[in-house]
């Protein structure tokens, strides 16, 4: 303290070379200089800091990092450019071009997201100090006050509102949300109609002919004689409403003599020809893999499987019901016909099939 | 040696051998697994005499075993008779035929003979009985086929067994739906004609040749259609990607999250 | 110091906005907010931001996507379905892909976002039940969870239902037949979801107005409720030194987490772009357009339906036909009761384990998963309940790949969905024990060091260390000095008379449910002694003294085999 060795300098506190002050006795503190004896008072202090400013890591490491995350945010500009640059120069309008904006697009954006990401992490990382503070927590239920103030609160409410102590008023204000909540559901009912009896029936009619889906050609019996094949069928002029065919469609597949047995119905065969339905009874997914060696039927959704050298009886599977039967024939020129509707409800159970 | 030690000790080393490791065993597999069969589907001419006798003695020496002397079947192998010529060139340019390991099913083999030799038998066989017959160059041509019927005809009869890009797919008591990828034009063709194995038949009455044709060109032109989203994952569908979505995507994510969080080394 | 510009402007704007809504203290404090550090903490941000990347991308998709059921003939740019018909969905969705610049990205994005968002729930999911986070006050926060997975898994499914392809065309049947198998109410609900009978021509437009509005409208509300509870509660935090219930120890949003968790959006949004560049998914141009008659092989619907799927086929076949009506149980049962059981579960687990345990105090910290053995193996008995059905939802591609036969595995699935989650528990609570043993041995035995040291009498024996202060933190939490955790309930004690609540059946129940998930291995807080105590150097009186002066190697670490303490 060479104040007090110097003796003192006068006026106090200026710090300048002033003319020299009385000499004092050694020991005894000078005049009182707040700035320079005392702490400085709390208000003038810098407040602590929260966090520490400078990473904490040597420099040299510190610029090498800066250096990294700047070169990825360069990067990812660059690639964000790309990204512009590819959108408009890459057409699309073929696989292939659209195979190269694809890429293009997809590659650019990738390393843009991509380095701005390694960049941020990188400079969170070697860039900023590391911290572990700690912060108390209190307890998460309300002081007793605070409850008590709520309580009075909502019950004075209550009281002034009057819906506690007038019962009418009350009651009648109940009866009357009621019904005002119930017609929005209401409001609901011409989402369809209801599903009457058409679950039970198929457009399929007596002399309604099969034809071969895709073509749409009529088939005749004739022309199905090898015994091993199938083909998907569907009722003539109907052939593109997708309404009717998510039950009316049909396989229809050849047996050699003596192969179908019961309970295939043998009436509503022709030739060894017979009629299943395509919906499968489980979820109704077409039912449609035909094995020719083992004469099942696969649903490939659930693997339902059935064998159709005996009326699709349910040999594995979710399903519970054979495939409906569809009962065929064929018209004066040898095409291919249903006789009648199939005769039971097609596709999936439901509470009504009974 | 001392340059080797450093390395070794890198916080990166032990991730750089596990990936060092999957990369040997996935090239491995890669390696062995996959073998395709080689597709033949070359015409014929017109079969003469000695086709049908070389035919025969190919026939005779290896065939015969199984189908019978004169192709009538035994307990092991069916009868051949009236099969066709179609027939034969399926099995045969396939592979599947000599049959091997008598599984649930024959698979897509490296062919034993040559296409000659194949025309040849396939003569003789036709020769007994009569049936279906190789079909012809224009027969298979996807030039000027009707790409949207194929592509009805497909889904509808098809796509069930063969998947809707032809990857295949399951059947009952092990067999399965081979994939279409290495499949000829001619070779779908004859195996729509003749159904083998577990595969119905679809006659040139019910599905017409040029129907065929119309499948064939669809069939052909979308397994060459590039994947323009990238690697295609198989083209089985949302299994594949699943798979995917966790063991790259949350996998990745799970890592980088590792990463972020990482405290830092002491400087 | 003069103030650069930047400070000038950030005052003047931070004056002008607190001027009017005083939120100087509110947003300091949100600044200063603490966030425990740990990588598990961010699955559930996968999740999130995988949700706003589904926002965006979506936003994109709603431009170009046309929701309407109108047959139209493509003459588009994809050649193979040229001349087919098709709905007009279906062909706005191949044009968005082959048309649109950056379009086919977009879908990809939005398609394998969609995947991401609900392999994060539930990763998040299981995250949270094994570390207990859960536990009061979280409960509101799981319930909310548990909602928002069970509304992503219906925005999922009705996403991938809008381009109506043939493979989710197929789906919306499945559906549809579900629906309609419900006893009394089926048929009419189902009529009313389609406007009559399937497919019709209402069910994309209607799917399309819940899709985009009306479920992200919900998981909006939900997220935002998660977070703020989240936020309000302050995050759980694993155990650890200095970390205790009643504090939290992490680094600030602000710069910290602010920047951590925008450069994990931004690596998210990276892995996303990545998948969508170079894994193909959802190709519809390859499916072709929904037909009723048509369908492919390996009809798989996304994999968080998997489950679903899986039930549905592992089902045997009953069906009740009774007075005229029909009971459709191979259908209606799958569909709900896996689902049902999990998710029920799943929900009622806060409250039961609060009611078995009688636990109602606060839990910040997490568990160990090990340190709840009981949890822990009633989690992996339901992951893997749900795995198998999972794996059998595809079981046709398994049997294809692995050439096994199909129906074999749908029996193996149908044994091994019974037995699987039994040996599943059984497997995880040994293992859980095991690991409580572990720990026990290292805190009351110490860390080997590697150094062996021979006994004056010829023997060769270890040095030992006691564990680090931080690994002590966390090996000690929770597992010592809780005994109301680990006594059991009034009654077990076969001299006690049992409490009168404990006496009847339901209090049986109780009873013995909270000595299930107390199970544990207790530790002891100061070891017990067995020669080597806890790697702390022994009380004197077994050192020199004991020993013998002329042992002098005794005396660094106290009597033989000792730790070399520290």
């Amino acid at each position: 303290m060479s104040d007090i060795e110097d003796g003192g300098q006068f006026p106090p506190g200026d710090g300048e070379e002033g003319p020299r002050a009385p000499h004092r006795v050694i020991g005894t503190p000078p005049p009182a200089r707040a700035r320079t004896l005392l702490r400085t008072p709390p208000e003038k202090r810098p407040p602590p800091r929260w966090l520490p400013a400078e990473p904490g890591t040597d420099p040299g490491q510190a610029t090498r990092a800066e250096r990294v995350v700047a070169a990825l945010f360069v990067l990812s500009a660059l690639a964000s450019i790309g990204f512009i640059a590819a959108y408009v120069g890459l057409e699309v309008r073929s696989v292939d071009a659209t195979l190269r904006s694809n890429l293009a697009l997809g590659i650019s954006m990738s390393v843009a997201f991509g380095a701005l990401a390694v960049g941020a992490v990188i400079w969170v990382r070697y860039l900023m100090p590391q911290v572990n503070l700690t912060e108390e927590r209190h307890p998460l239920a309300s002081s007793p006050q605070e409850r008590a103030e709520f309580e009075e609160t909502f019950t004075q409410g209550a009281e002034a509102s009057g819906f506690v102590k007038r019962k009418l008023l009350r009651r009648t204000l109940i009866a009357a949300t009621v019904p005002l909540a119930v017609a929005p559901i209401v409001l609901l009912r011409d989402l369809g109609p209801l599903p009457g009896t058409s679950l039970r029936h198929t457009v399929w009619r007596r002399g309604m002919r099969m034809l071969v889906y895709g073509p749409n050609t009529p088939l005749r019996a004739a022309d199905f004689a090898i015994p091993g094949q199938m083909i998907t069928v569907v009722p003539e002029g109907f052939q593109d409403n997708q309404d009717v065919l998510a039950k009316a469609t049909t396989i229809i597949i050849k047996f050699a003599p003596g192969q179908l047995g019961p309970p295939t119905v043998m009436n509503w065969t022709v030739d060894g020809i017979v009629a299943y339905s395509k919906i499968c009874t489980h979820v109704g997914c077409p039912v449609a893999l035909y094995e020719q060696t083992t004469h099942h039927i696969l649903c490939p959704c659930h693997q339902s499987t059935f064998d159709a050298t005996r009326g699709a009886q349910v040999i594995f599977g979710p399903a519970a019901r054979p495939l409906p039967q569809l009962p065929i024939g064929t018209d004066a020129e040898g095409f291919l016909i249903a006789e009648s509707d199939y005769h039971e409800p097609v596709g999936p159970s439901f509470w009504e099939r009974g | 040696m001392s340059g080797i030690k450093p390395r070794r000790r890198h916080r990166a080393a032990r991730y750089a051998v596990l990936l060092l490791g999957l990369l040997v065993i996935g090239v491995a597999y890669a390696a062995i697994a996959g073998a395709g069969g080689a597709a033949s589907a070359a015409t014929p001419g017109g079969p003469s005499p000695q086709d049908i006798a070389q035919g025969r003695a190919i026939f005779a020496g290896t065939c015969s075993t199984c189908h019978g002397m004169s192709a009538q079947g035994t307990g092991a192998g069916p009868s051949l008779i009236g099969v066709g010529a179609a027939a034969v060139d399926f099995q045969m340019s396939t592979g599947r035929m000599p049959g091997k390991d008598f599984d649930a099913e024959m698979p897509r083999k490296p062919v034993t003979f040559t296409t000659r030799q194949i025309h040849q038998v396939a003569a003789y066989i036709a020769s007994l009985g009569g049936g279906p017959a190789i079909p012809s160059p224009a027969q298979v041509s996807p030039a000027g086929a009707d790409l949207a019927l194929g592509q009805h005809i497909f889904i509808t009869n098809c796509a069930q067994c063969h998947n809707f890009a032809g990857a295949g797919g399951a059947l009952t008591q092990g067999k399965s739906a081979p994939a279409l990828t290495h499949s000829t034009p001619t070779q779908i063709y004859e195996a729509m004609l003749t159904g083998p194995e577990a595969m119905p038949v679809f006659s040139d009455t019910t599905v017409t040749p040029a129907q065929k044709r119309d499948i064939i060109a669809y069939v052909t032109k979308v397994r060459a259609e590039p994947n323009p989203g990238g690697f295609s994952l198989g083209r089985v569908g949302p299994v594949t990607e699943g798979l995917v979505a966790f063991l790259g995507g949350i996998a990745s994510l799970v890592f980088i999250a590792i990463w972020i969080t990482m405290k830092r080394r002491a400087a | 110091m003069t103030k650069s510009n930047t400070t000038k402007a950030l005052e003047t704007t931070g004056v002008f906005l607190d001027d009017r809504l005083r939120g100087a203290r509110v947003t300091t404090a949100f600044l200063r907010k603490l966030y425990p550090d740990h990588w598990s903490f961010l699955l559930g941000e996968i999740a999130l931001y995988s949700f706003v990347i589904l926002l965006l991308t979506g936003t994109f998709l709603t431009f170009f996507f046309q929701p309407s059921m109108t047959e139209v003939i493509y003459h588009g740019t994809y050649t193979p379905l040229r001349g087919v018909r098709m709905s007009e969905a279906y062909a706005s969705t191949l044009n968005i892909s082959f048309d649109v610049r950056g379009g086919l990205l977009m879908r990809q994005i939005h398609h394998w976002a969609a995947l991401l968002f609900l392999a994060a729930i539930m990763v998040h999911m299981l995250r949270i039940f094994f570390t207990g986070a859960y536990r009061k006050p979280r409960e509101f926060n799981w319930l909310i969870g548990i909602t928002l997975f069970v509304l992503g898994l219906l925005e999922g499914l009705f996403g991938y239902s809008l381009p109506d392809d043939l493979l989710s065309g197929t789906g919306l049947r499945i559906t549809q037949g579900v629906l309609q198998s419900i006893p009394i109410v089926g048929t009419y609900g189902s009529y009313f979801l389609f406007g009559g009978e399937f497919p019709g021509h209402l069910i994309i437009p209607r799917l399309y107005v819940i899709h985009i509005l009306l479920i992200p409208a919900l998981l909006l509300a939900l997220i935002s409720a998660h977070l703020f509870f989240m936020f309000h509660q302050k995050h759980t935090q694993m155990p650890g030194k200095g970390r205790t219930n009643a504090n939290v120890v992490g680094s600030p949003t602000y710069p910290y987490f602010a920047a951590k968790t925008g450069a994990f959006f931004f690596f998210i949004f990276a892995v996303l772009a990545l998948l969508s560049t170079f894994a193909q998914i959802n190709p519809i141009w390859l499916f072709g357009p929904y037909n009723p008659s048509g369908i492919t092989a390996g009809s798989q619907p996304d994999f968080y339906m998997g489950a679903l799927e899986g039930a549905l086929r592992i089902m045997p076949a009953w069906e009740w036909n009774v007075f005229g009506h029909t009971f459709a149980f191979n259908v209606f049962i799958p569909a709900l009761v896996p689902l049902g059981i999990i998710f029920t579960g799943a929900a009622l687990w806060p409250f039961l384990e609060q009611w078995a345990t009688g636990d109602r105090s606060e839990h910040h910290v997490n568990d160990r998963p090990r340190n709840a053995p009981t949890r822990t193996a009633v989690g992996m008995a339901a992951v893997t309940f749900w795995g198998v059905l999972w794996l059998e939802g595809a079981n046709d591609i398994i049997a294809d790949q692995l050439q096994i036969p199909l129906f074999t595995l749908t029996w193996i699935a149908r044994v091994a969905v019974i037995l699987g989650p039994i040996i599943a528990y059984w497997v995880t609570k040994r293992i859980c024990l095991g690991l409580q043993r572990k720990d026990a041995h290292l805190l009351e035995h110490g860390v080997e060091t590697g150094i062996i040291r021979q006994l004056p009498s010829g023997g060769y024996v270890e040095d030992t260390r006691p564990v680090s202060e931080d690994l002590r933190a966390v090996l000690e939490y929770n597992r010592v000095g809780r005994p109301e955790l680990t006594a059991p309930r009034a009654g077990e004690d076969a001299e006690e008379v049992p409490a009168p609540d404990a006496r009847t059946p339901i209090g049986r129940v109780r009873s013995r449910a909270n000595r299930l998930l107390t199970e544990s291995i207790p530790i002891e807080a100061d070891g017990h002694g067995n020669g080597y105590g806890n790697g702390q150097a022994a009380p004197a009186a077994v050192t020199a003294d004991e020993q013998g002066a002329d042992r002098p190697e005794l005396e660094q670490g106290g009597s033989g085999g000792e730790g070399t303490g520290h």
